[in-house]
């Protein structure tokens, strides 16, 4: 009854063809875009930007970018870490090299650094496939992280090997660096997650989309009806590659303010991957969810021994958190191995003929 | 041209004029190249019988080093410890096939390895609240392996060889045959070689999935532990170790994932090709470190001209 679909007619095919057909999605959308947009940022502690909404949408949108290539056009990757890298010093090259270019056009451009080398990392992907293309994101996994460290032209030869985030102002508003509040920070991020996911959207919809969705359900069949398995394959590394390296620009730039070359080291690459998974593979909306929950999980886990009184070393905080997390990891996939996103469609699926069981 | 004969003639005229060096730096891979074949074999094991990538290798070498070494704090005499850590890991393998594996059953490939993701995790935060973060020094003394060295004279130098390297390397021989026997002459071992082949075939005849599965992760623990015992004495027990899970990807690409003669070769190739690219390329042309990545690239060359590795079983696609 909620989520009562009669009644909704569609005229036309554009109408069929909608990006909501049902009214309700709609509703619900602006409902989630009125608590991002207004909600949050008038109730928002310090904190909460910075440790809780802020990394959402940054590890979101990554995990955005991972989606494309793994969910939508089958083709697993190991390498995100690096990949956030690549737009992380390109954004820092391009800002430190042209001073006056605005942060939005550099963290656009740097999207395209991360997209060449991702697509020329993806080009083994047109011999070897699965678990051995696994393997070979991770070549382009450690040789990146390595050249992060040893190629010191990258981080303007600073003594740290450290790249710092300088005060940036866009309009005369400080958006990136020391300086900049959190509730603007907020507003950039989510005004870039919301253009990139609007894009990303219709591109799986569309008829990319849709060539991607052939190459991952058997490649072979798709070349046999005619599908240019190169072009299917390098677009998806190029397009994940490129949200990917936006996210990481935004990554270090709009939250973590400086950066070393370890930080984009492999753990990062499965947390991004922890993310697309649990969300859901082949998903837009479970990008989000998963990243809601790999955020705020360990903030939670490591605030309930303090709200309970327990007397816990902070070590010990922090190793029962990786150990709580590896099993939440293993019961979610044993319980929904489709994602958080298959949840979602459950739930609606009982909503519209609720209250009725049949 | 200066920059060609670095690359192309320098590194050789050095090999030629210092060979006791050169030994020295092939010895060196080997031994880490043995170590790799054993990790990579623990890998090939698992995958071949289940179609499970086992990213937990890693982790289970760090996890067997470190209850050996913990029991024997605790006061545990080091001969105990030694079957009492054997019996951990096989209470391990039998929980993981209770706990999450016979749930997984038939599910993708993704899923189940991202599922061995969570088991490292878990076994991380584990051992660290149980043993402590800190380095950890392997019991090479009470294990009675020589620590002292050997010195060779040759080619009017010497080369010195460690015996903890040594006992590793024939450890690690013994191992591998016994494990080649036990493949090769037994019933289990019978059963393991057939579930890799066909698995519905395999259930057809009545061979039982989680038997094997507990038999083939109990054996991949017990290589976990000769692994932990060899790479500790070298350099510690601590979650470092982990990161050797990480050089062994590659030796499975170039070996071929179902290949147990591709892990030995493979790991034998890349420890020695790694070792002399880092002495005579990597330190003098690029700032050293290229251990991290060499491997990788070597195998991603060799892929692209043989997709399914060296000696990994042909791939043949059907729509």
């Amino acid at each position: 009854m909620l989520y009562r679909t009669a009644g909704q007619f569609k005229t036309s095919y554009a109408a069929d063809h909608a990006l909501f057909p049902v009214r309700q999605d709609a509703i619900l959308l602006g409902v989630v875009l009125i608590l991002a947009f207004v909600v949050f940022p008038l109730t928002a502690s310090e904190f909460a930007f910075r440790a809780l909404l802020i990394p959402v949408l940054i590890y979101a949108l990554a995990a955005l970018g991972l989606n494309i290539l793994t969910g939508y056009a089958g083709q697993l990757s190991l390498g995100t870490g690096a990949f956030m890298g690549v737009g992380a010093y390109a954004c820092y090259k391009l800002i430190t090299l042209f001073p006056e270019m605005n942060i939005v056009v550099a963290i656009a451009l740097s999207g395209f650094f991360s997209a060449g080398v991702g697509a020329l990392f993806g080009l083994p992907s047109l011999r070897i496939k699965g678990f051995y293309l696994a393997i070979a994101t991770l070549a382009a996994q450690f040789f990146l992280v390595w050249l992060f460290q040893k190629w010191d032209w990258l981080y303007n030869y600073s003594a740290s090997g450290a790249i710092h985030v300088p005060n940036i102002s866009m309009f005369g508003i400080t958006v990136a660096g020391p300086r900049a509040a959190a509730i603007t920070q907020y507003y950039f991020v989510l005004a870039i997650v919301c253009v990139v996911t609007f894009f990303a959207i219709n591109i799986t919809r569309g008829r990319i989309g849709r060539m991607w969705k052939a190459v991952r359900d058997m490649d072979i069949a798709a070349e046999l009806v005619g599908i240019n398995l190169m072009r299917a394959k390098l677009t998806a590394f190029f397009v994940s590659s490129y949200i990917v390296g936006v996210s990481g620009a935004l990554f270090v730039f709009l939250w973590r303010g400086a950066a070393e070359a370890n930080l984009f080291d492999i753990p990062l690459s499965f947390r991004v991957l922890f993310i697309a998974i649990i969300g859901g593979l082949g998903s837009i909306l479970g990008n989000y969810l998963g990243a809601i929950l790999i955020v705020a999980l360990p903030v939670i886990i490591s605030a309930v021994p303090a709200m309970l009184g327990l007397p816990l070393a902070s070590a010990t905080v922090e190793h029962l958190n990786v150990m709580i997390i590896g099993v939440l990891i293993i019961t979610f996939l044993i319980v929904e191995p489709h994602g958080l996103a298959r949840f979602w469609a459950v739930i609606r699926e009982k909503l519209i003929l609720w209250p009725f069981p049949h | 041209m200066d920059f060609l004969n670095a690359i192309f003639v320098q590194p050789f005229a050095d090999m030629a004029a210092a060979p006791d060096f050169l030994l020295q730096v092939v010895w060196e891979g080997l031994v880490g190249g043995v170590l790799y074949a054993l990790i990579a074999l623990g890998f090939v094991l698992i995958y071949k019988s289940s179609r499970i990538f086992n990213f937990a290798q890693g982790i289970m070498v760090v996890f067997a080093a470190l209850t050996l070494v913990g029991l024997t704090e605790k006061g545990v005499p080091a001969l105990l410890a030694l079957p009492l850590t054997l019996l951990v890991m096989l209470v391990l393998a039998v929980t993981i096939e209770r706990a999450v594996l016979r749930p997984l059953v038939n599910q993708p490939d993704i899923i189940l390895f991202m599922a061995t993701i969570g088991i490292t995790l878990f076994l991380i935060g584990f051992g660290e609240i149980i043993f402590g973060g800190e380095n950890k020094v392997m019991i090479t003394r009470e294990l009675m392996i020589p620590t002292d060295s050997i010195t060779l004279d040759l080619f009017g130098g010497f080369v010195s060889i460690e015996q903890k390297d040594l006992t590793s390397v024939i450890g690690a021989v013994l191992l591998v045959a016994a494990l080649l026997l036990f493949l090769n002459r037994t019933k289990t071992g019978r059963a393991i070689r057939a579930l890799g082949d066909d698995h519905q075939a395999a259930l057809s005849v009545g061979i039982s999935l989680s038997t094997i599965w507990v038999v083939v992760w109990f054996i991949a623990g017990v290589i976990a532990l000769a692994t932990g015992i060899a790479w500790g004495a070298r350099a510690g027990v601590s979650f470092a170790l982990e990161v050797i899970a990480y050089k062994a990807l590659p030796v499975l690409m170039l070996g071929g994932l179902e290949s147990v003669m591709g892990a030995i070769i493979g790991g034998l190739a890349i420890g020695i090709l790694e070792k002399l690219f880092e002495v005579y390329w990597g330190q003098p042309l690029m700032g050293g470190n290229t251990e991290a990545w060499f491997a990788y690239v070597v195998a991603l060359i060799v892929l692209l001209f043989r997709p399914q590795g060296l000696f990994g079983e042909r791939i043949i696609e059907r729509v």
